[in-house]
């Protein structure tokens, strides 16, 4: 194997170990918020500091390919592509610290059934897949993320409704409330980072720039 | 073969259709059909012996000097046949000049070396040559520094100055083409950076076909990007496309280094 493939592999094998943290912190984040458990929470916070590691190190990689191997064609897409999912995955870390510090605000629960838990199940659900369409190579499986993106946008705007509703209702939910939509928001970014990445595997896999297809006059699927 | 599917603007100045090539029994170039537009850069890669140079040595003749050889199909400049068309052929390396891999300036000073074309044309009024030599001398970013010494022996300049020499030489004929041999080879970066401007300044008024086994330099100076391989054409497009998105594997391996 060159040189350059043996890089090449380590830095993919970097972006999964940082992913796999990624994983690592929502599935944490999920317990946290359920149990609940402040533990939990505050391992989610220690997990950051990592995820930032990751971050820094992948970064140089890769602007160290771009200098000393003047990559092309699928090996340059991959490089680029690598430069905008990993700040995509440290952004997944920093949403999940987000939610994890409300841990300890929004019980007593407000919410009646499971689209709270659903929403960051979805959410989990949609990162492993996107990860798992990096890792081998799979376009049918990032263009299923990128469509998956519309039910966790539908689950997020219902349960932005339903605590509107419970806040009118009850205003003494209204703290509560207020701090379940910051972590509803949270867990709908997180599907748009997963989004993002699939969009990054097309564009390796297929040279084609899969963003805003409006632009391309595509119908917005 | 792929050619490219993008509109352009500039109109077709050397077209070539199921040209061959083949010197005595040994065809060195097979079923090539490619347009290279006026007034953009057109670089050829491909590895050793794939007939870049042969390729380009066709479009002004010069493989007619020293061998036998024999070119089937059509190699056409504004749309006459460079062949059959009864271009004559001192003319046709006046409209297609070149510049070769390793600087070849004549044992003469720097005025000499770039009014040798025009003179040869029949020009002597020393008026005009003068007019002509440092015309050609300013375009090839060279003025500015041999101004003060044209009567010195062109032997004494530096290999990158030596190479803007023979640009100059090429261009004090007006050349429509210019076939550029690997001509940044033989020169360090400083001095192959200048080439390289050079190549983008001039193409605002020529045609240039560059052979070139720098993919970086084909990437920074081309517009088309055509790729060799054993005589024949595997793919030809717009550099961006060839160096992001090729469509053939065969490129993809050449170009990331993973070729064989």
């Amino acid at each position: 194997m060159r040189l350059f493939d043996t890089e090449l592999k380590e830095l993919r094998e970097g972006i999964m170990a940082m992913a796999g943290v990624a994983e690592e912190m929502i599935e944490l984040t999920i317990q946290a918020l359920a149990e609940p458990s402040p533990a939990k929470a505050e391992q989610v916070n220690h997990l950051d500091r990592k995820m930032d590691e990751w971050e820094l190190r992948l970064d140089q990689q890769c602007i160290d390919l771009l200098a000393l191997r003047n990559p092309a064609a699928s090996d340059l897409r991959r490089i680029a592509s690598s430069l905008k999912i990993i700040p995509e995955l440290e952004r997944i870390g920093d949403h999940c610290c987000n939610i994890a510090r409300r841990v300890g605000m929004v019980h007593p629960p407000i919410l009646a059934g499971n689209d709270l838990e659903r929403l960051g199940t979805e959410t989990r659900s949609m990162v492993r897949r996107a990860v798992d369409a990096f890792v081998s190579n799979d376009a049918a499986l990032a263009h299923a993320v990128i469509l998956s993106d519309d039910s966790v946008d539908a689950l997020y705007g219902k349960l932005y409704r339903d605590l509107l509703r419970s806040m009118l209702a009850d205003p003494l939910c209204i703290e509560r409330a207020s701090h379940l939509i910051l972590v509803i928001k949270n867990w709908e970014r997180i599907a748009d980072q997963a989004t993002n990445i699939a969009e990054e595997v097309l564009f390796i896999l297929e040279g084609r720039n899969a963003k805003h297809p409006y632009l391309r006059g595509d119908s917005v699927e | 073969m792929l050619i490219p599917t993008v509109p352009e603007t500039k109109p077709i100045k050397l077209s070539v259709r199921n040209m061959a090539f083949s010197y005595g029994q040994k065809k060195v170039l097979d079923g090539l059909s490619m347009d290279i537009h006026a007034e953009r850069v057109t670089a050829i890669i491909g590895p050793s012996g794939c007939g870049k140079s042969t390729f380009l040595k066709c479009f002004n003749r010069i493989h007619e000097v020293s061998s036998a050889v024999n070119v089937s199909g059509d190699m056409k400049i504004d749309g006459v046949d460079i062949y059959r068309g009864g271009i004559d052929e001192v003319d046709l390396r006046r409209r297609v000049g070149m510049v070769f891999q390793k600087p070849n300036p004549f044992p003469k000073s720097i005025y000499e070396n770039v009014a040798f074309g025009p003179r040869l044309f029949g020009v002597s009024d020393r008026t005009t040559l003068d007019g002509l030599v440092e015309d050609a001398l300013r375009k090839a970013a060279l003025w500015d520094e041999v101004k003060d010494r044209l009567k010195e022996s062109a032997t004494g300049m530096s290999g990158g100055q030596q190479q803007r020499l023979c640009i100059a030489r090429a261009l004090a004929v007006n050349p429509e083409v210019l076939l550029m041999d690997e001509p940044c080879s033989a020169l360090d970066p400083i001095a192959t950076a200048k080439i390289e401007d050079l190549i983008t300044e001039l193409k605002e008024s020529l045609t240039i076909v560059i052979v070139t086994h720098n993919m970086q330099q084909a990437a920074r100076v081309s517009d088309y990007t055509a790729f060799f391989w054993l005589g024949k054409l595997v793919e030809m497009d717009l550099t961006e496309r060839i160096f992001t998105t090729p469509r053939v594997q065969m490129t993809e391996d050449y170009i990331t280094g993973r070729f064989g």
